[in-house]
């Protein structure tokens, strides 16, 4: 078993790093290994490609994180991290923020604005999200009562978010492109200011995640075996909907709604090794930066010069992956 | 330590409410040490909502309920945990942990979340698992075994906490014969040789009477309270049952045995 676990890891590193290295060689003229020695090419692997790779990787990392997150505090294996209302709150903040920007059109662009455009979508998101996850708790009444009654609010908020992006989008139909943009997710415009800001994510959430997964394993038992072990139910699960949203929130941000890596990383992992909670969701999240790390260099290559949406690819990969898996179990 | 044969568990005027439905009605009882106390029962007797309410889960509509004589709910989450292990009447399946992780849970109330196990908790988890004959196949998934494996885990579970008040929820359905009679003799010496006070909700009536007191209970209150020797409690387990079932002595050892009493055609 413990084999298994290091197989898994090492498979995980390796893999990592060799999508890493295609991640700075590949580009809109095709592959190109010379980059990494041609001093004129320097500049833009260390200016676009090892930004948008290591962008790429920490976005999977805290989807990852969160999907496991959320498939052990729901004790559903459908779960995924834009549950809470995070997908939601945040295309709503997004279509706003477009429809403001165009509305502001020509002060805008007299401002210079395009960078304060991106600036304010990845504020907007960010606050988006959380916001999406607070209604979703407020509307639950925090973490107290159950597990149940916060999904289904964090349902209800989806639904209804989700209607006022679609109204804003009818109201300002400019907005639509930039919409779909965000919600087919991109890893297009991550740079290193991206990268701190996902650095720090990951380092507000990993760790946490680590000390406290043993809660998950408890909860796997039920919520009364849970509590009649001692857990505190309503602050951990008050703590870890503060995690995933904080993971989904600054993934979301920079990288908009990348489909399939939260819901699909912990059924990988699973898939391979049987293990408590912290090792899944820290391989969770080691699979979640491969998967988009994959899906980035693809995203690149696939129609090059042109650029695939890097959701739709995550979406197709990971989701053929768990159609396999699906037709494997049957199968048995 | 307790005291020899103390009162461990008091529940006092106990009502409990499920769905807007008084399901509990004013029990009254005392648990103490070293004794193994069986509560039987109809369907919908209120066996496994006074489980509950003793374990804490689920909140008193009216009385209370005192622990080591200080109120239940006045005990941190954790002392309490450490305290009274409880262990439930449909495990959920706690898929991919193996069994080894899930009866390492037990430990969690002197752990907490952060701590690391010592050798101590793993020796207790070994014994716990040897116990209950599960330790051969310790590293397999929950989800690959048959009910009544499942069963013995969570009973290891119970058993790792270590506590003076052990509550189990039907812990025999799924067992087959030979591990219904090993359960009964743990149960037995875990209540007379480690003095622990052992309470079981038992719906295999010939195992129930084996134990040193059985609680007799039908819509929500208790009808009878003492040993199976006594009269008026095979009187009242024949009421609640509808004389569906006779008590008689058999065997050897004059043993206490349910019959079922099948209506001639």
């Amino acid at each position: 078993m413990a084999s298994a676990r290091r197989r898994l890891l090492l498979t995980l590193a390796l893999a990592t790093l060799a999508l890493a290295l295609c991640g700075l060689v590949v580009g809109s003229e095709g592959w190109s290994f010379g980059a990494l020695t041609d001093p004129a090419l320097r500049q833009v692997v260390w200016d676009i490609r090892a930004p948008r790779t290591a962008g790429a990787w920490l976005t999977g990392l805290l989807l990852g994180l969160s999907g496991a997150i959320a498939q052990g505090l729901f004790r559903n294996p459908l779960a995924e991290p834009y549950l809470l209302g995070s997908s939601a709150g945040a295309g709503l903040a997004v279509v706003i923020v477009l429809a403001a920007g165009h509305a502001g059109g020509q002060a805008f662009q007299l401002l210079g604005a395009d960078a304060l455009l991106r600036l304010g979508l990845v504020g907007a998101a960010f606050v988006g999200a959380l916001g999406g996850v607070s209604l979703t708790l407020l509307l639950a009444r925090g973490a107290q009562r159950s597990t149940t009654g916060l999904l289904l609010a964090g349902v209800v908020v989806g639904f209804v978010l989700g209607a006022m992006a679609d109204l804003v989008t009818m109201a300002a139909p400019e907005a639509l492109r930039g919409k779909q943009v965000f919600m087919l997710g991109t890893t297009g415009f991550l740079g290193w200011t991206s990268c701190g800001a996902l650095a720090l994510g990951a380092l507000l959430t990993l760790p946490p995640a680590w000390r406290f997964a043993r809660a998950l394993d408890a909860l796997a038992l039920g919520e009364d075996s849970a509590r009649s072990l001692g857990l505190p139910l309503p602050q951990v699960r008050m703590l870890m909907v503060v995690l995933l949203a904080l993971a989904t929130g600054t993934a979301v941000a920079q990288a908009g709604l990348v489909a399939f890596v939260g819901l699909v990383s912990p059924h990988l992992v699973r898939s391979r090794v049987q293990a408590p909670h912290r090792f899944t969701l820290m391989a969770s999240a080691a699979t979640g930066g491969v998967l988009l790390l994959a899906g980035d260099v693809l995203a690149r290559s696939v129609i090059a010069p042109e650029e695939l949406p890097v959701g739709v690819l995550t979406a197709v990969l990971g989701g053929s992956y768990l159609m396999w898996l699906l037709h494997r179990r049957g199968a048995r | 330590m307790t005291r020899h044969g103390a009162s461990l568990l008091q529940a006092h005027g106990v009502s409990a409410v499920l769905g807007g439905t008084e399901v509990l009605h004013e029990v009254s009882l005392a648990l103490p040490s070293d004794q193994w106390t069986a509560i039987i029962g109809p369907n919908g007797a209120g066996k496994s909502t006074l489980l509950r309410v003793l374990a804490g889960l689920l909140p008193c509509a009216a009385g209370d309920v005192q622990l080591m004589d200080q109120p239940l709910l006045r005990w941190r989450t954790r002392e309490r945990a450490q305290r009274l292990a409880w262990m439930s009447q449909q495990g959920e399946s706690a898929g991919e942990l193996s069994v080894r992780d899930v009866v390492h849970l037990g430990r969690l109330p002197h752990l907490g979340l952060l701590g690391t196990p010592a050798a101590e908790d793993e020796a207790i988890v070994q014994q716990a698992m040897r116990q209950t004959e599960c330790a051969a196949w310790s590293e397999r998934r929950m989800d690959t075994l048959s009910g009544g494996e499942r069963q013995r885990v969570l009973l290891a579970r119970a058993l790792a906490v270590r506590a003076p008040v052990l509550l189990l929820d039907e812990p025999t359905t799924h067992l087959d014969p030979p591990h219904q009679v090993a359960l009964v003799r743990l149960l037995q010496r875990l209540a007379h040789d480690e003095g622990l006070c052992v309470v079981s909700v038992l719906h295999d009536l010939s195992l129930a009477l084996q134990a040193d007191r059985v609680i007799v209970m039908a819509a929500g209150r208790v009808r009878a309270d003492g040993p199976c020797s006594e009269a008026h409690v095979r009187q009242a387990i024949s009421d609640v049952f509808q004389g569906a079932v006779r008590i008689e002595r058999i065997g050897p050892q004059d043993q206490w045995v349910a019959v079922p009493q099948l209506p001639r055609e």
